[in-house]
């Protein structure tokens, strides 16, 4: 968002985001499962954000909730003047188009188009976009771009991934253990890709892990346990991914 | 190009081969429609123009004689637009090089050239002149068989003389469009034909002058058919009238009136079976495409596109399914519809008859083909539509499977592991299992539905021409003859036996119903011409009572041993109450038989006869027919055989046409849905079939449990299909039945062993197509792959 271009971090800026009480209980079958119990959270503008948590800890519930791709059973969640808690299907889908970008952990490629169809994918749905080109580029990928999925290593595959979400220069940028299924080698350039948007695109950035050491180059980490924040801290000095130790 | 559309293009070339499965089913759909349809509309617009134009009537009766002053009351009668009074007579003809005699139907037209109904539509030559002897026009089916030009002589027996008819032209008339004569089951045009003649020729020769024995006439809009016909009745009962008929009881529009209503089922059963199987069809195939993309449906969602983009995303894979089906099958319908259209040309004589697509056929055809796909897509579709988002992004569960009702009845026990991973796949999914069944059913469905209608008609050629008419020859008498007559009849070189009838018109009356019939009185127990009841047993001939057709019996409501009313519309037109004690199982027309004594006493007449049926010594009958044209008292021969076989050939030329098209079509039927399956099982199986091979599996034992799922799902089709067919036989037997005809239901064992032998080899071939695939299965890579 074009306000919000400063990179404070302090409370005094208003937050993008602005979740409390958040609940999610789903029903499988005869059992209620417990995936947030009341979680309270907000997000600045220009933010990197990691999310820590061991699997089934309901980090990829709050992401999704944050995305517009759930809502919560109960509490509210907002993006600035979004109200996410009531948004109805086409309002949701309006959000996700308009602001969201998502980097899944597998990816999630259309096989049958190559890297630079999986991002004009996005840029002919956007307002704003930038060229498919200029998004592979900046995940160093502009000499692949008509390579199909099959064709690029998991690293690359995970960059038109993250190419895919920033074309469309979204306002946040959620990712779900984005180096989930990387090596460290590979991981780390995923990274740098990641931060580099951040950087130069001022996009909120949401990192959901159970890798702790991910942690380190965020601006601020929030640890999830059983649905709950357990722990919240603030890197006063952020390492770049090749500083990181998996 | 969107990159949603090219991710349609690439995704169309992945499942190309099931996409021109579902095509060429749907296009089957579509091309019987439109040959259906587009036929039907070609002949019934020429027919109606021509009708129009040429002034068809509305009503028509034929009665003994009345003076011409006739006419004028028959016109006063409310609604009767035009009258045309004439004479009709049926003559014995001398054929050059043909030894039996045939039948010529001469109709004697106004001698100067009025503006009158039934319009004869000249093709070549000219119209008769009045005041110039035996000029005739002549029809051209019986001009086209033998060859007739204007100039060319006819020998005919007019009245007992004979005469030698100039033919000076060949012409077309609405009242003979399918030029048949009354109560023949099929065109003869060897050795029936119609002639146009003078009428101040024709009527002296008969004794008619300035009196008719046939009328014509056209109704005003707006007149009740009924009301007036029972008008004219009452006006012609005294002329010997045998009761006056509309245009549905008319013998050339009634039989085109059967073809067309055929035509009309044919657009309706056939094209629902083509298009329910590719509706079937799309529905796996998008079932299961979409089941494969739910993560990438789910991306889709999470970037923002809306369920309604998604959806349109899958009706486009559907729309190109549309558009190719239905290209191909408005081309193959178009085809199919000329050269049926060629067909009905050479039966149906109509001046112009042309084969027409009309623009709202194809129209039509699409839209159903539309509506078929979209109700095929629908379940599929929505199923992406409501998939969450977040929850698509996780792999689909594993496939659940558990002990079922089979196993638990302990059928497993019998079957080996391979055979149990069948059992429990088909079973998982009952319905798509189920469905499947029937598709490949229904491909043998449509064999024997195609097939049936020729064992029918073999059966009821047999019935009607070798069990029921045992007789080689039968002759009418130009008037109820003497017992000299039958005698002279009996001596004619190489008659070996002759039997009397006595046909006379009647009126049958149960309660309040009644109909108008003919009654033929045969000997007791007649050998030469014997009614057979429903079980093929002849039906005894009653002293007293009448034996009717059982469809007769079931429009007057009357049953066995119930007491009717019959007048007789002949001589003193005496009434007398008889019992039904019969029913006779007959095809064509309404029939009833007495006792040929009971109808003389009622007749108050002693030894007459109408005519007579002969067996004959083959050796002899050239000898016969040239006798049998000699006699003046003979007033139509019909030579049983001769005109058999002529039809044979026709019959059988077209049935094997018919046969051949079926063939295509059920064998598209079954390689659509076996292929489909086939595929299917191969994608959802690959992991599993490659890692069979992996633990050491050889390539039969995995195209085994392949295979071993089609051949299943074939065997529990092969009864499914049979049963099928058999109901749709039925349905179609009670479609095609009117008044004056009927079909019996007759399949023959051979039918549906054809049926099966094709499903079992579409199937065979279909399976070693997929098999294919097993053998180039690359286990590596289906193993590292998710899903």
């Amino acid at each position: 968002m074009a306000t919000h271009h400063d990179q404070s971090k302090t409370e005094t800026v208003a937050p993008a985001f602005f979740a409390r009480g958040l609940t999610k209980v789903y029903r499988m079958g005869e059992v209620e499962v417990h995936a947030l119990r009341g979680i309270d959270l907000d997000l600045y503008p220009g933010e990197f954000f990691v999310l820590l948590g061991p699997s089934g800890s309901g980090k990829s519930t709050l992401l999704n909730i944050l995305g517009g791709l759930d809502v919560p059973t109960a509490g509210t969640v907002q993006y600035l003047d979004h109200d996410l808690t009531s948004a109805g299907e086409a309002a949701l889908t309006r959000y996700r188009r308009e602001h969201v970008g998502f980097v899944f952990q597998f990816y999630n490629l259309i096989p049958s188009l190559t890297a630079r169809e999986n991002v004009s994918l996005v840029t002919e749905i956007a307002r704003d976009p930038m060229s498919p080109e200029d998004a592979l580029r900046l995940v160093g990928l502009g000499e692949r771009m008509d390579h199909f999925p099959a064709q690029l290593s998991g690293g690359e595959q995970q960059r038109v991934a993250i190419a895919r979400a920033v074309a469309k220069r979204p306002d946040v940028l959620l990712c779900d253990e984005p180096t989930g299924a990387l090596d460290l080698k590979t991981g780390v350039v995923v990274l740098e890709a990641l931060s580099r948007v951040n950087r130069e695109l001022k996009t909120i950035t949401a990192v959901i892990t159970h890798n702790v050491s991910i942690a380190d180059m965020a601006d601020r980490v929030i640890s999830i346990a059983d649905g709950r924040v357990t722990a919240e801290r603030r890197n006063p000095h952020k390492k770049t991914p090749q500083e990181l130790n998996w | 190009m969107t990159a949603l559309n090219r991710k349609l293009v690439r995704d169309l070339t992945q499942l190309k081969g099931q996409a021109v499965a579902i095509v060429l089913v749907m296009a089957c759909g579509v091309a019987v429609f439109v040959m259906s349809v587009s036929t039907y509309r070609s002949l019934d617009g020429a027919l109606a123009t021509y009708y129009d134009r040429y002034h068809f009537a509305d009503v028509f009766a034929h009665l003994k004689r009345a003076p011409n002053s006739v006419t004028g009351l028959i016109a006063s009668i409310p609604g009767v637009a035009q009258v045309q009074s004439r004479v009709v007579v049926d003559v014995t003809l001398d054929i050059p090089g043909m030894k039996e005699p045939a039948v010529g139907r001469l109709v004697s037209i106004p001698d100067k050239p009025t503006p009158g109904l039934n319009r004869v539509h000249l093709r070549a030559g000219r119209m008769v002149e009045a005041g110039r002897r035996g000029e005739v026009i002549v029809h051209e089916s019986f001009a086209l068989a033998h060859g007739l030009k204007p100039g060319d002589r006819i020998p005919a027996l007019i009245n007992g003389r004979w005469q030698r008819l100039t033919v000076v032209g060949i012409a077309l008339s609405p009242e003979y469009v399918y030029a048949i004569r009354p109560g023949d089951a099929f065109p003869d045009d060897k050795r029936f034909g119609v002639f146009w003649m003078a009428y101040s020729e024709l009527a002296p020769a008969y004794d008619l002058d300035g009196a008719f024995n046939d009328l014509a006439l056209t109704l005003l809009p707006g007149a009740i058919e009924p009301e007036v016909i029972f008008q004219i009745d009452q006006l012609t009962e005294r002329y010997g009238s045998a009761g006056a008929y509309g245009r549905s009881d008319q013998n050339s529009h009634m039989l085109i009136d059967g073809e067309l209503s055929q035509l009309r089922g044919m657009a309706s059963i056939p094209p629902a079976i083509f298009l329910a199987v590719s509706a079937f069809l799309i529905n796996v195939v998008m079932t299961r495409l979409i089941g494969l993309q739910r993560e990438q449906i789910a991306v889709l969602k999470a970037f923002g596109y809306t369920s309604w983009e998604i959806a349109w995303h899958f009706l486009k894979f559907v729309s190109i399914f549309v558009a190719g089906g239905s290209i191909l099958g408005v081309f193959v319908g178009a085809y199919l519809g000329r050269g049926m259209t060629d067909l009905y040309a050479q039966f149906f004589k109509l001046p112009v008859f042309d084969y027409r697509l009309q623009p709202e056929v194809v129209l039509g055809a699409v839209l159903l083909t539309a509506v078929a796909a979209v109700l095929g897509t629908l379940t599929a579709v929505r199923r992406a539509v409501v998939l969450p988002a977040a929850e698509a992004m996780r792999p689909e569960p594993p496939a659940e499977y558990r002990v079922r009702f089979l196993e638990r009845i302990g059928i497993h026990r019998l079957l080996t592991p391979a055979g149990r991973m069948i059992l429990r796949r088909l079973s998982r999914q009952p319905v798509r299992s189920g469905l499947t069944v029937v598709g490949i059913a229904l491909s043998g469905a449509v064999l024997v539905l195609g097939s049936f209608v020729e064992d029918t008609v073999r059966y009821v050629f047999d019935v009607q021409f070798f069990r029921v008419q045992c007789y080689d020859v039968s002759i009418v008498f130009t008037e109820a003859g003497s017992p000299q007559s039958l005698h002279d009849a009996a001596h004619l070189p190489g008659v070996i036996r002759a039997e009397p009838f006595r046909a006379v018109a009647a009126r049958v009356r149960f309660g309040a119903r009644h109909k108008r019939i003919g009654i033929t009185g045969l000997v007791r127990d007649p050998q030469l011409f014997r009614p057979l009841d429903a079980s093929g047993r002849p039906v005894p001939i009653p002293e007293g009572g009448v034996v009717m057709s059982a469809k007769l019996a079931e429009l007057l409501g009357v049953r066995v041993g119930e007491t009717l009313s019959v007048e007789i519309l002949e001589g003193e037109r005496p009434i007398r109450e008889v019992v039904l004690s019969g029913l006779t199982e007959d095809f064509a027309g309404l029939s009833a038989y007495m006792d040929i004594r009971a109808v003389r006493r009622m007749l108050r007449e002693t030894d007459t006869v109408s005519g007579a049926f002969l067996t004959v010594d083959a050796a002899r009958q050239d000898e016969l027919y040239f006798q049998l044209k000699r006699t003046p008292r003979v007033a139509s021969v019909t030579v049983k055989t001769a005109a058999l076989k002529g039809f044979e050939s026709t019959m059988a030329e077209n049935l094997m046409r018919m046969r051949a098209i079926n063939l295509v079509f059920a064998s598209i039927i079954a390689f659509g849905v076996v292929y489909n399956t086939g595929r299917i099982a191969f994608a959802e199986r690959s992991r599993e079939l490659a890692t069979l091979r992996v633990i050491g599996f050889t390539r039969a034992e995995v195209s085994i449990q392949l295979l071993g799922e089609l051949a299943m799902l074939t065997v529990l089709a092969l009864p499914v299909g049979m049963l099928c067919g058999y109901g749709l036989a039925s349905l179609a037997v009670v479609a095609l039945e009117t008044e004056n005809q009927r079909f019996p239901l007759v399949i023959e064992p051979a039918t549906y062993a054809m049926a099966a032998l094709v499903m079992l080899i579409a199937t065979a071939v279909t399976g070693l197509i997929v098999r294919r695939r097993v053998d180039r299965l690359n286990l590596v890579e289906v193993l590292k792959s998710r899903g």
